[in-house]
């Protein structure tokens, strides 16, 4: 049997992941053999991996369509590659100092998080149903293990066992639907079945397959109705694997879904849209009104998720260019504040441990103004006022879905925005204008120079990385159509 | 009667006759016993129908692993075996109803290959009849799919490592045997010389 793998040289498109999976081995290796201490030191090591990856995908020697087609590097692979690596390294920077006080100081922490980003960048990349499949379990799978890793706290086991159980039956969704598309085209490879979709007259068959593909990654990027497990993970998990499950693997799977949707399915376009925007409006209505009543923090962080995955299916909804487009800025700010507003959680240490709830936050601005500030922010960004980078980002996907005559979903999303202020303004009003009640321990430097930077160039949008950001989102959109 | 049919019909009633024993023997210890003799025999059913890559796994893996598995779980644990066995009778009918419906579906998929064996579609990858089939998967999947190969290769390992996080404890107190240790220890270290006072005692 031939293949196209002739020479070390040929490889040269999956040189990131290649680096990635001998690097892992490695650190694995260095932390059996060398026992002392090792949790802190390979969680270093991981973030220098992460970073020498992330260098080799923004600068890959060659693009194309490796391994007889099951693996594609291409202009959006590589974009949110790079967002995926940088989500799971600022995931991996929030847990160095809080590792030990959340349970999470094994040195198998930093690996199955490599992992996971491993699987990410597979998923990324994929271009057969196979290869996608393989790399979903590669990272739902370290994802569980993370979730449930604090074994002795009863709500991180049961958030792992949940996330497992929901994990494992979107994955048979997903397969059933692969079996249904392979099954009346007689293909698994992305850009070959499109031929088979445009040739023949659609069949039902397949048009099913599409949807129960679509509703197993609806379960990994948690949009509404698939949303269930998202609060209930969320808030069981230690918050710095919850800060890595809302930064990188949404971001995978939105790759995903997009990849899905474009490429094999962009001669059934308005079968797929019906979908999408269903999904879009049911994850933002619901996001907005569900996480008025939360007291707990990251229980209302997980419902802000949901809601933003909804925004980001706006600019997916119009499936257009320019609507791909506006779901990858969408998505490299909403990762820019989601770790801006975890570092700002995990500096947050009364002598009850750290802050969960709210009230917790009563007073604030008085005690610790900078991080007061920072959180102010990040929720100002998360409604979408400008000059903010919210703002930007809801403008770009609400553009999209405007110039694909889809008013009435724009007006929803505009509408679901305003009503999720009250509960972001909330948290605003608890920080400033409440009575403080308890002190709050000194921020680790590491996540002060994270909520520094994040915050920086959350305020600076548009004059510092719009332009830059904006070119590369362009270029990514513009290798799918 | 050729000697083919002859040891087909000889696997077959074993695996059948040793898969009943399996449900019906009394000692779990039997079962598991019984189930081997199952597989083995399954085997032997696979290398006659020239599938010896399945037949050499199935002995590696299922014998090899997943049986003696078994046989440690069902001899470690201490599971009441009676109870289990309780209300054998009245899941039965569910039993025979299941077995019926995987007969009809065999029946189906049998049947629409034989009348028309198109309808199963091509195979992506050609089969060339001139060899055997463990050189024909080593022949792929080292090349048209070792992406995939690997890739299954590292969710194994993620299991691997998540089972060990999720189960191993360190125990502070154990005490446990260290080689070296015990080699390089010395007698200054080991003994120790104490001068007793006549009539006092340590």
């Amino acid at each position: 049997m031939n293949s196209d793998l002739s020479s070390f040289a040929s490889l040269a498109p999956a040189y990131p992941e290649l680096l990635l999976a001998v690097g892992v081995v490695v650190l694995l290796l260095g932390g059996v053999i060398f026992s002392k201490d090792r949790s802190t030191g390979i969680a270093f090591l991981a973030i220098l991996l992460l970073i020498a990856v992330a260098g080799v995908a923004i600068w890959p020697p060659a693009e194309g369509i490796l391994f007889n087609g099951g693996f594609i590097v291409d202009g959006f692979a590589r974009y949110m590659k790079f967002l995926v690596l940088g989500g799971s390294a600022f995931a991996l920077v929030l847990s160095t100092s809080t590792a030990k006080p959340m349970g999470l100081d094994k040195f198998e922490y930093s690996i199955l998080v490599l992992l996971a980003t491993l699987g990410m960048m597979v998923m990324v990349s994929a271009n057969d149903l196979m290869s996608l499949y393989v790399g979903l379990e590669l990272q739902s799978l370290a994802l569980y293990v993370v979730a449930a890793m604090k074994r002795e706290d009863s709500k991180a086991t049961e958030a792992g066992l949940k996330y497992f159980v929901l994990g494992a039956l979107s994955s048979g969704m997903l397969l059933y639907g692969a079996s249904l598309i392979y099954g009346f085209t007689g293909m698994t490879q992305l850009d070959q079945i499109v031929t088979a979709v445009a040739g023949a007259q659609r069949s039902i068959g397949l048009i099913f397959g599409m949807v129960f593909l679509i509703a197993g990654i609806a379960f990994k990027i948690s949009a509404v109705p698939f949303h269930m497990w998202t609060p209930d993970v969320y808030e069981g998990a230690p918050t710095p694997v919850t800060a890595f499950f809302a930064a990188a693997p949404k971001v995978a799977a939105m790759a995903l879904i997009i990849r899905v949707v474009t490429v094999p399915f962009g001669g059934v376009t308005h079968d797929w849209q019906q979908i999408v925007i269903f999904l879009s409006i049911a994850s933002m209505v619901l996001a907005a009104f569900a996480a008025i009543g939360q007291n707990n923090l990251k229980r209302l962080l997980a419902y802000s998720s949901i809601g933003h995955v909804g925004f980001a299916l706006v600019g997916l909804s119009a499936g257009t260019s320019v609507g791909v487009e506006g779901v990858a800025v969408y998505m490299a700010i909403y990762v820019a504040m989601t770790i801006c507003m975890f570092a700002a959680l995990l500096s947050l240490r009364t002598s009850n441990g750290y802050v969960e709830t709210i009230p917790q936050l009563a007073g604030l601005a008085q005690k610790r103004p900078f991080i007061a500030a920072i959180i102010a922010i990040v929720m100002f960004s998360f409604i979408g006022l400008p000059p903010l980078a919210g703002f930007f980002a809801k403008w770009q996907v609400f553009l999209a879905a405007i110039d694909a005559h889809l008013f009435a979903l724009a007006i929803i999303g505009v509408l679901a925005s305003a009503v999720s202020a009250f509960y972001y303004l909330r948290i605003v009003k608890v920080m400033y204008f409440d009575e403080p009640q308890s002190e709050f321990a000194a921020a680790p430097a590491e996540l002060t120079a994270v909520m520094a930077v994040a915050g920086f160039l959350i305020v600076t949008y548009f004059v510092t990385v719009a332009s830059p950001l904006y070119n590369a989102a362009h270029a990514a959109a513009g290798s799918l159509f | 009667m050729t000697l083919a049919l002859f040891f087909f019909y000889l696997f077959s009633i074993v695996v059948v006759a040793s898969a009943f024993m399996v449900i019906a023997s009394r000692n779990p210890v039997h079962s598991v016993l019984f189930l081997i003799l199952t597989f083995v025999n399954a085997a032997g059913l696979f290398m006659l129908a020239g599938a010896e890559f399945l037949a050499l796994i199935l002995i590696v893996v299922y014998v090899g692993a997943v049986a003696v598995l078994f046989l440690f779980v069902t001899m470690m644990l201490d599971v009441d075996f009676a109870s289990l066995r309780t209300g054998m009778l009245q899941y039965a009918p569910i039993g025979v109803v299941i077995g019926g419906i995987l007969f009809l579906e065999l029946l189906l998929v049998g049947g629409s290959y034989l009348m028309a064996p198109t309808i199963s579609g091509a195979p992506v990858v050609p089969i060339d009849q001139t060899i055997d089939n463990t050189r024909a998967l080593g022949q792929v999947i080292y090349t048209r799919y070792v992406f995939l190969f690997q890739g299954a290769g590292a969710v194994l390992l993620v299991a691997m490592v998540g089972a060990i996080v999720l189960t191993l404890q360190h125990k502070p107190n154990v005490k446990r045997q260290d080689a070296l240790k015990q080699s390089t220890r010395t007698r200054t270290e080991a003994t120790e010389l104490v001068k007793v006072k006549t009539g006092q005692g340590l």
